[in-house]
């Protein structure tokens, strides 16, 4: 009990330590939902992203604001060994971390903070590991702990990192929200006066915003950090007002309670465009929707089924209904916007009678029996997977083959494609650095089999040798032809059947300034000024 | 007296029981785990999977984990919610009394238009008074609890302009919560503006979530009264010359009271159960909103504490009514 009232008083003493002035410059956002916490390195999730590594903190290699390309951060420059094991960091001098209630800084950001953020998540005898349940899944999702032998602070600004094999895509796994760079001086503090939990949950970080108070399922307040090293930002508080349901949002933007909002519902966008008060931004997102064939199975195992399969497809007839003009058919398994994406790739077309061919000489003339796995949620890349299934069912009957939807909950869901118990399933992917990597290697590598990555069960050894081959080279223009090869291997070995790429669209008032979608999905109030 | 509320007591303790068991049944019956929805699309290895199951004490058997989490519940430790890492106590109480708040303005709406409009329909049976209240009453009881918001909120935020459309208390103000009820922590700080801010917040979620008891309590108000009003001593009131009104009011309105509270007492129970939609639609930061996200989540320490907690706040709620019943009617109270 006497814990419980701490935690109420938590969210006072911060509003006692600020109080935003009411006629600032305010901006407010609606947000989809509670984030889970503010430590970024703990969590997967974008909304809780969003209120802590994009706010809060500052990383050593950030992305462009509005793209994927890699620019310095904290790091001011770095360099990378011929073999490509060894990444040397020089970092930013001058950064001021935050301050709060109990903790004022009274050094720089230095080499000690870097060493502290990564050995926390990789070292297990670290004494903050376990603190807050300490499980890193994306900073293990991503394999960092297979791939980082040791951080080493040369001097107070040069960190070194030693990789156990080169990785060309580790420059922009550093601008990743797990990379997000903690105080060690805060943690020495707490760890001090036993209270470790609290670096979690009080957060400091050198972004451009400070966290003021967080009310679960109401708000959170920020205010600018005066001291951010970009400058500080344009408007003077940030408010997440914490709305679950897109219809609210989209009314509490058309009443000005907030001024930008987050997920529009897809049926709302014509509205919003007709509406003379507010302004929606769109842009192509980082993602892909597709249809996978599980390549273990008979007969998807034979490639002129799958061919056929796909070719009965009707792409744009079921990319318009599903998105009602919101999404682009998809031809390869990585988005148009990633670097290395192989233009020269011509879709196979739509052509029924050509697909019942194809069955014929594969042996089956009169088809046979499939299920398609409809995911039972919506994302972007696939708002309305069941309408999706359907519409692919009805295609697949025009050339004799019988397909039965199945459906479960989405934990199983995800738990079962893992243990490849399906023949053909839908699932999509949004990328977390906009590396060719993380879309052709992840879901389609050997490493990635039997998992809830590689749902086409598909280990191609040609295609794996160039993802490996392309991971030790650092020439981006090398790389970029190899993945070229690799999506040549996918068009003609047929994994999957790649559907949409969607559009983001962020809809806000005309009165904000200055706001860029981010492909990766983030949402970045920094640069965003109101009239 | 004494024994009575002992007697009313005693029956708390094996519902709390009941309702332990039930919840963590259920809560293990639905499908899917909470480690599969925190990971999502990003790939778990099974080994990965086993050991966060074992972390999380989930690899225990089921028995074991009850006994365990019945165990802890005892000593008021109902265990930390899964993705926040917070206590589940701690959550409920920082959201508890929003939705009480909610609940109370609410039953407070439905029992102020409801009563005296069961009243009047009775008075004035088979006018146009008592067809109107009885057609508007059973509207309400019907209305898609969604549906209705999202046409309150159109109607009354977006086009005219009223009300705000969700939350509690607008952007512009933050008051730290002391007591957690808005109205009363806005006056402790002499904040005015704000306490008006957010009473203008709690109009449209409690005309919503009043509106089905409002119906219960309007046509339970009405059967009751006309039973009473046909009985010898309404006749007897009347014939002695008391005031129509004092008949009404005091004679007849005290008797038909018994089935009355005991509708409102019920409704106070499903008021929860409605807070749970009507939290959602107007993001406001209560228990309602809070079961909604856990249940998504699979986050099981915070459904079954949840739970647990909700139902003795209903268990509660019925021990007051039960008390009540024995003041409007002393009957109850000295049992022959």
């Amino acid at each position: 009990m006497r814990k419980s009232i701490a935690a109420l008083a938590l969210g006072a003493s911060l509003a006692a330590f600020s109080l935003p002035a009411l006629a600032a410059k305010t901006l407010v956002y609606c947000s989809e939902g509670n984030p889970n916490g503010f430590q970024p390195a703990l969590y997967t999730d974008g909304t809780t992203f969003d209120a802590s590594s994009r706010t809060i903190y500052s990383r050593l290699v950030e992305f462009k604001p509005g793209t994927t390309e890699v620019e310095p951060g904290l790091a001011t420059s770095w360099e990378v060994s011929p073999d490509g094991k060894t990444y040397t960091f020089h970092l930013r001098k001058g950064v001021r971390f935050q301050s709060n209630f109990g903790f004022t800084p009274t050094r720089d950001f230095d080499a000690d903070d870097v060493v502290f953020t990564f050995e926390r998540m990789l070292d297990k005898s670290n004494p903050y590991h376990r603190v807050s349940g300490g499980t890193y899944d994306y900073f293990n999702g991503m394999g960092m702990p297979k791939l980082i032998k040791a951080i080493r602070k040369l001097d107070s600004y040069t960190v070194r990192f030693e990789l156990n094999q080169p990785n060309a895509a580790f420059l922009a796994d550093m601008a990743m929200d797990f990379a997000s760079i903690d105080s060690a001086q805060y943690a020495d503090k707490l760890a001090k006066e036993n209270k470790k939990q609290d670096l979690d949950l009080k957060p400091i970080g050198t972004g451009p915003f400070e966290l003021v108070a967080y009310q679960p399922d109401s708000m959170i307040r920020y205010r600018a950090f005066p001291q951010y090293w970009r400058g500080k930002a344009a408007i003077d508080n940030l408010v997440f007002a914490i709305t679950p349901n897109a219809s609210v949002r989209w009314a509490k933007l058309r009443a000005g309670e907030c001024q930008i909002m987050a997920y529009p519902n897809p049926t709302d966008i014509k509205a919003m465009q007709a509406d003379k008060s507010i302004e929606v931004l769109s842009q192509p997102g980082l993602n892909v929707g597709y249809l996978a064939f599980n390549t273990e199975k008979k007969p998807l195992d034979n490639v002129e089924v799958r061919k056929a399969l796909y070719m009965a497809i009707n792409k744009k007839a079921i990319v318009d209904a599903v998105f009602q003009g919101t999404a682009t058919v998809a031809v390869n398994p990585m988005p148009r916007t990633i670097w290395g994406y192989d233009q020269s790739i011509k879709d196979y077309p739509h052509d029924p009678a050509e697909a019942k061919k194809l069955l014929a000489k594969a042996g089956y003339p009169n088809g046979f029996e499939t299920d398609i796995w409809a995911m039972p949620v919506s994302r972007p890349y696939n708002p309305d997977a069941r309408r999706m299934a359907v519409m692919i069912q009805s295609d697949w009957a025009k050339i004799g083959v019988k397909a039965k939807i199945v459906t479960y909950e989405w934990g199983e869901y995800l738990k079962r494609l893992g243990q490849a118990e399906h023949r053909t399933a839908l699932l999509g992917w949004t990328g977390d650095n906009g590396d060719p990597d993380n879309f052709l290697n992840t879901l389609l590598g050997c490493a990635g089999v039997h998992t809830t990555q590689n749902i086409a069960q598909w280990c191609n050894k040609p295609y794996q040798n160039l993802m490996d081959e392309a991971l030790q080279t650092t020439d981006q223009s090398k790389r970029a032809k190899l993945y070229e090869q690799a999506q040549v291997i996918f068009h003609q070995q047929v994994p999957w059947v790649p559907i949409d790429y969607s559009t983001v669209y962020m809809p806000m008032s005309k009165k904000v300034r200055g706001y860029t979608i981010s492909p990766t999905g983030a949402h970045i109030f920094y640069g965003v000024s109101l009239e | 007296m004494t024994s009575f509320f002992l007697k009313r007591l005693a029956l708390i303790i094996p519902a709390l029981a009941g309702v332990s068991l039930l919840t963590f049944a259920l809560v293990h019956l639905i499908p899917g785990d909470p480690i599969t929805i925190m990971v999502g699309i990003r790939g778990l290895t099974p080994e990965r999977h086993a050991e966060m199951l074992h972390q999380l004490g989930l690899d225990k058997p089921l028995w074991q984990q009850f006994l365990m989490y019945d165990w802890n519940a005892l000593h008021g430790d109902l265990g930390r919610s899964i993705f926040t890492r917070q206590p589940v106590m701690t959550e409920f109480l920082q959201r508890f009394p929003a939705t009480v708040e909610l609940s109370l303005a609410a039953i407070v709406f439905a029992i102020v238009i409801g009563l005296p409009a069961g009243v009047l329909a009775a008075v004035k049976r088979g006018s146009w008074i008592d067809h109107t209240v009885m057609t508007a009453s059973l509207t309400g009881y019907s209305m898609p609890i969604f549906w209705w918001a999202l046409l309150l909120i159109l109607l009354f935020s977006v086009q005219l302009g009223w009300t705000p459309v969700s939350g509690r208390l607008s952007a512009e103000y933050w008051i730290t919560p002391h007591t957690g009820f808005m109205l009363i922590d806005t006056l402790r700080e002499n904040d005015f503006d704000a306490f008006e801010n957010a009473l203008w917040h709690l109009i449209l979620p409690a005309i919503v979530l009043g509106t089905i008891p409002l119906a219960v309590i309007a046509r339970m108000t009405r059967s009751s009264m006309l039973e009473v009003l046909g009985d010898d001593y309404v006749r007897t009131a009347r014939a002695k010359g008391a005031a129509p009104w004092r008949v009404i009011l005091v004679h007849a309105l005290r008797n038909a009271l018994i089935p009355v509270v005991t509708v409102t007492g019920l409704q106070v129970g499903m008021l929860l159960t409605g807070a749970i939609l009507t939290e959602t639609i107007f993001s406001w930061p209560g228990i309602g909103q809070w079961m909604v996200q856990a249940i998504n989540q699979r986050d099981y320490p915070v459904i079954q504490g949840g739970i647990l907690l909700i139902a003795c706040a209903i268990i509660l709620v019925n021990f007051l009514v039960d008390l009540t019943y024995g003041l409007i009617d002393p009957r109850i109270r000295h049992p022959r």
